[in-house]
């Protein structure tokens, strides 16, 4: 691997702030959950690239050679059942109001 | 090493694509006219087969190419082009991973006839299955009719839904195989096996002719795992809506099927990702249990070792490379013709019917066939 | 090519992917066309990376059922162009919390010199790996996320069901 690892951390970094700029500007619910989806797959690109830096665990210790790709496993798992519940609740969200606006559903007063 | 990876795969992309895909568009209709003829009424073919007769897909493909492009008005054009195109593209790209004769050695260089061989070879054919699923769906919707989207939606849920019992008939071959490199299984399957050898080490006595020649059969697939074999073959047929599960392309459905608003190249191209997926099934197939490219009860060393001592070792190994190659090829050839022959034999099965199999019948199969594997692998202690 | 340039060309579709799913006005199918895309391009870079067995799980299980889920949903709901989109100051804004965003985390990653990265244990990111520490140090791990899948499945039911008359 040629690249230097700060490109790596600073494209997942990158991913990230374009991921919480969609979760917090846009209103619609489907862009919401994508959003939140890239955010995730670049907390996962971090955590192989720092695997991949330091594959036995920080400092040498213990053999921790996989453990970034555990987590990116679980990451996967976890987005997975979140996007499952999260177009279950827009499912019933458009079901009931007829919109996937965000701002339809507020019930709050500002 | 770029220079014959690239040879390679302009031999394989070459071979599918010129000589194979026309040959099979060939074959099955030709499967299809005997096997649905009755005496005396065989309309095309009054004087039997005819070299003529292999330029009729070509004729077809001209046909198809000439036909009016006709796209509904408010389709998305981008997509509508996309998906037959990336079709094509993913049922070529599952044949970098698929061995089409073994690794061999000439002198002091190792040749690998495979184009790429990485280590999780068969996970990639799994991945480009689930972009399959995105394909159809796009299909579907991009036609921006209600029933497109409903067949595309539809043909997407059955690709995903087999590929779980897909998944887990490949786990069973991979605890017998030990390895998702499809050239490590086809080497695998290179040696033979006792078939009562199980006996022995349970410490049951057995008499010695049972060990000897007549059972010891080759180390295939499909006598190691018959079970995996046929749900395995099932899931495949599935997730291409070949054989009885093509219903959601078409039939009197109610449901105009996904390809419904697709005519002219745009068809011919979802055409040409069929029969090219068959190819892909068989040669998937054959690798995984029919022993690849392995010849049936000679291994390579015994083979190249016999032979080497007739006419040197060099021509040795070329001519076992020539009959691995034309072994791969009659066991592709003989898996496509079964699929041809599933088509035409058995009734196409309704949607929640397929559904109900994968579910119902294919998971559950799959489960308790890697429960009964790991048991015999635990027994056995790894001498299986 | 050299694996630098491909790692500049992955990264770069993917910022691509992303930026143009957060701020497509055209319709949800290519927003979501444009997170499948983001998602391949992630899984060239980890191939990159020598995590052989995360690219090929991101792509069959988030490629394969994740985007795939979305474009079920995207393309069922059939939203028009004018409850999707956003008006056109809107996107100015998108691009430029973007911007800003971007310059704030590269400004951060400038902070840490990080040493060369070094060789790697044998069998490094394989399935074997990932498999065995699995299996042995994150057991609960997997058995806490199978609970986890199912209560995801149980409540994606709940959710969706209709209400019997």
């Amino acid at each position: 691997m040629m690249v230097p690892i700060e490109h790596v951390i600073a494209l997942a970094a990158m991913l990230f702030a374009i991921g919480l700029v969609g979760v917090v500007t846009r209103r619609n619910l489907i862009v919401i959950l994508m959003s939140i989806q890239v955010m995730l797959n670049a907390s996962a690109l971090a955590f192989v690239a720092w695997n991949r830096l330091w594959p036995h665990g920080s400092q040498g210790v213990g053999d921790g050679a996989a453990d970034g790709h555990v987590f990116v496993l679980m990451i996967v798992t976890v987005a997975a059942a979140q996007i499952a519940v999260g177009l279950g609740i827009l499912i019933s969200m458009f079901r009931n109001r007829d919109s996937v606006n965000v701002d339809d559903v507020s019930l709050l007063r500002w | 090493m770029t220079a014959d990876v690239l040879a390679k795969a302009l031999f394989v992309l070459s071979a599918l694509l010129l000589a194979l895909a026309p040959l099979l568009a060939w074959g099955e209709r030709r499967q299809g006219l005997l096997q649905s003829a009755s005496e005396g009424s065989l309309p095309d073919d009054p004087d039997g087969f005819k070299l003529t007769h292999l330029m009729r897909p070509l004729r077809d493909l001209l046909e198809l190419l000439t036909r009016e492009d006709v796209v509904p008005v408010d389709a998305k054009r981008g997509f509508h082009l996309a998906a037959p195109a990336l079709a094509v593209v993913a049922a070529l790209a599952a044949y970098a991973v698929i061995p089409f004769a073994g690794v061999y050695v000439f002198g002091e260089s190792r040749i690998d006839m495979v184009v790429s061989s990485p280590d999780w070879g068969l996970l990639y054919i799994f991945m480009l299955g689930a972009l399959g699923a995105c394909t159809a769906l796009v299909a579907g919707w991009s036609s921006q009719r209600q029933g497109t989207l409903f067949g595309g939606l539809r043909a997407a849920a059955q690709i995903i839904s087999y590929q779980v019992p897909m998944v887990l008939s490949a786990v069973a071959v991979f605890m017998v195989f030990g390895s998702l490199r499809l050239q490590d299984i086809a080497v695998a399957q290179d040696t033979t096996f006792r078939l009562f050898g199980f006996l022995p080490v349970i410490g049951l006595w057995v008499p010695e002719f049972l060990l000897g020649f007549p059972f010891v059969w080759p180390a295939w697939g499909l006598f190691l795992q018959p079970v995996a074999a046929a749900t395995f073959l099932a899931c495949l047929l599935a997730a291409a809506r070949r054989a009885p599960f093509d219903r959601t392309e078409g039939g009197d459905d109610p449901y105009a099927g996904h390809l419904a608003e697709y005519a002219g190249l745009r068809l011919g191209l979802f055409y040409l990702a069929e029969l090219l997926q068959v190819l892909v099934i068989a040669g998937l197939v054959t690798t995984l249990f029919l022993g690849g490219w392995a010849l049936p009860l000679l291994s390579t060393e015994l083979f190249t070792g016999q032979l080497a001592t007739l006419i040197g070792e060099r021509a040795a190994t070329l001519f076992c490379v020539g009959s691995h190659f034309a072994s791969f090829g009659i066991k592709v050839a003989l898996v496509v013709w079964l699929q041809v022959w599933l088509r035409r034999v058995l009734p196409r099965l309704h949607y929640p019917q397929a559904m109900d199999l994968c579910w119902k019948v294919l998971v559950p199969v799959s489960l308790l066939n890697i429960f009964a594997t790991a048991a015999w692998l635990l027994v056995m202690g790894g001498e299986a | 090519m050299l694996p630098e340039t491909l790692f500049y060309v992955f990264g770069g579709a993917a910022v691509l992917s992303a930026l143009g799913m957060v701020s497509t006005v055209r319709n949800a199918v290519v927003a979501t066309l444009c997170l499948l895309g983001m998602l391949l391009s992630l899984a060239g870079i980890y191939v990159l990376l020598e995590a052989y067995f995360a690219a090929a799980a991101l792509v069959l299980v988030y490629g394969g059922a994740g985007a795939l889920l979305f474009l079920f949903v995207v393309t069922l709901l059939d939203l028009r162009e004018e409850t999707f989109g956003v008006p056109r100051m809107r996107v100015l804004r998108v691009l430029g919390g973007v911007v800003v965003g971007c310059a704030v985390a590269l400004g951060l990653t400038r902070i840490v010199p990080l040493g060369a990265a070094p060789p790697l244990p044998d069998g490094f990111g394989t399935y074997d790996a990932v498999g065995t520490a699995l299996y042995t140090d994150y057991v609960l791990l997997v058995e806490m996320v199978a609970l986890l899948l199912l209560a995801a499945i149980v409540g994606a039911l709940i959710l969706t069901r209709k209400k019997l008359e």
